[in-house]
């Protein structure tokens, strides 16, 4: 079992999401996801001041063995994405939840978190996978 | 029920993810594919590839038969422990598997074929038998390890007996030898020098612990992977099946036309093919910027479509590459398109081998 902190929102599609105050929120692939997809080589990410919505395919996150979108999981304005990975992919497989981040989103409408499952209802959609 | 080999006790402590992978229940990686990957190309790793069909050929009429059953000829092994790489066709030419053929004598060869592809291939060959006096015996009764990487033949000459080291000593590529309990190749699917070993199984997890105290890297089936395909080796399933002719897949070199009338299964189908020069043929391609080649990816040339039949991250070389089915027209050189995920890229054609020892090659 993966570890799925529990001070994190999630998206089914195995996005992660925290909320840093002030309206913004982290967005990272959660670790039972970055497992399945095995070692990372190209992370494609949005530019910052994209405008997107939830559910939108916003970036790719390539392995040695698949190809896979992830998903905008809140409505917003993309402002800040993770540069490191440019050069170092492999943070989302070694540090998923933390250096692995992916991009910030500034959220529409803060009520939006609220949609989102919580990690024991993260790890039950995983359960049912 | 899921097969597993001898050293599946062995993986599951090594904390190894384990995949289904034909049948059998087999190491994906144990951790991360690219540090196994480059532990082959720096130093040493090792696969169990136990899940391989070992089949010896014994009788009077042992040469005989295999000189029908292949497109290479063994009539060309003459001294006892060479190998050779060949395919085995169906009647229309198909690709029913690729194989290594081992010979020891004209009246005693050992073949080792895919797993994937056991038992079509004993029914096949079981099938042709008929009219030669010769016997076929699958030897399910060993393990087998390979050890590859430029490190990997000093590493196993801490495992080998006196005797042993010196009939290893100086042995060319493409040779194996049995002394003692082990037979031992100096083949392999990496483009690395190394050994594949054949071990009683009763003695498996030994050899393998005794690699693993000695730091060779165990390295599951996603490593063995990007090796290959690296090295432009063949994967069977994806680079060639039945419905492929060897000259579209890079085989045209292990087909022994000569002596003329050798009359090997599928030979008036490929002389056929040859004279009309209608077959396309399977290239290496590369792709500079971000992305990566995959399997079935359609290839755009000027010439008609082609298809990638396996693509990767190459992680030696730091981009992606490729082998594709292209009009025969194509040439190397040419930059060619792929249709990737939402655009075309585009794709350098190359010779269909990449990395070998370790230093890119094309």
């Amino acid at each position: 079992m993966s570890n799925i902190p529990s001070e994190l929102k999630y998206a089914s599609s195995h996005e992660w999401v925290r909320n840093e105050g002030n309206g913004i929120v982290t967005v990272g692939i959660t670790e039972h996801a970055q497992d399945l997809l095995g070692d990372m080589v190209f992370v494609e990410l949005p530019d910052v001041g994209d405008e997107v919505s939830t559910g939108d395919d916003v970036a790719v996150a390539e392995s040695v063995k698949a190809a896979s979108d992830i998903y905008a999981p809140v409505t917003g304005e993309i402002v800040e994405v993770n540069e490191d990975l440019e050069d170092s992919p492999e943070l989302v497989n070694s540090d998923a939840f933390g250096d692995g981040w992916l991009f910030k989103i500034k959220l529409d409408d803060e009520a939006e978190l609220a949609d989102l499952l919580d990690a024991d209802g993260y790890a039950n959609s995983i359960d049912e996978d | 029920m899921t097969n597993k080999t001898v050293l599946h006790a062995k993986h599951l402590a090594s904390n190894a993810k384990m995949v289904d992978f034909y049948g059998w229940d087999m190491p994906i990686n144990y951790g991360s594919q690219i540090e196994e990957h480059n532990a082959v190309r720096q130093k040493s790793g090792m696969f169990d590839v136990s899940h391989m069909t070992i089949v010896d050929v014994q009788g009077p009429d042992a040469k005989a038969f295999l000189r029908r059953l292949v497109i290479n000829d063994v009539a060309k092994l003459t001294v006892a422990g060479k190998a050779l790489y060949t395919g085995m066709l169906n009647e229309a030419g198909g690709v029913i598997d690729d194989l290594i053929i081992y010979f020891f004598s004209d009246t005693n060869y050992r073949l080792v074929v895919n797993s994937a592809t056991r038992e079509k291939d004993l029914a096949w060959m079981t099938k042709q038998l008929a009219g030669f006096d010769a016997t076929i015996t699958e030897r399910p009764e060993f393990g087998i390890i390979a050890v590859q990487g430029p490190e990997a033949k000093a590493k196993v000459a801490n495992l080998l007996t006196p005797e042993q080291i010196a009939a290893v000593e100086g042995m060319k590529p493409f040779f194996g030898v049995q002394v003692g309990d082990l037979f031992i190749a100096t083949t392999g699917y990496t483009g690395e020098e190394g050994y594949e070993i054949i071990v009683p199984e009763a003695e498996a997890e030994n050899f393998w612990q005794k690699l693993l105290d000695l730091d060779v890297t165990p390295c599951g089936l996603g490593a063995r992977d990007t090796l290959r395909l690296e090295a432009g080796m063949n994967l069977y399933g994806l680079d060639m099946d039945e419905t492929v002719s060897p000259l579209a897949a890079n085989m045209a070199w292990t087909i022994s036309w000569e002596p003329e009338d050798r009359d090997f299964i599928g030979r008036d189908v490929l002389t056929a093919q040859k004279a009309a020069g209608d077959q396309p043929k399977l290239v290496g391609l590369v792709l500079e910027e971000k992305g990566i080649l995959r399997s079935h990816q359609v290839v755009v040339t000027e010439f008609g479509n082609g298809e990638i039949t396996s693509g990767t991250f190459s992680p030696t070389l730091g981009h992606s590459v490729a082998l594709a089915r292209v009009p025969r027209s194509v040439k190397v050189g040419d930059v060619i398109e792929v249709e990737m995920r939402k655009k075309n890229v585009k794709v350098t054609v190359t010779k269909p081998s990449f990395v070998r020892n370790g230093k890119k090659v094309f």
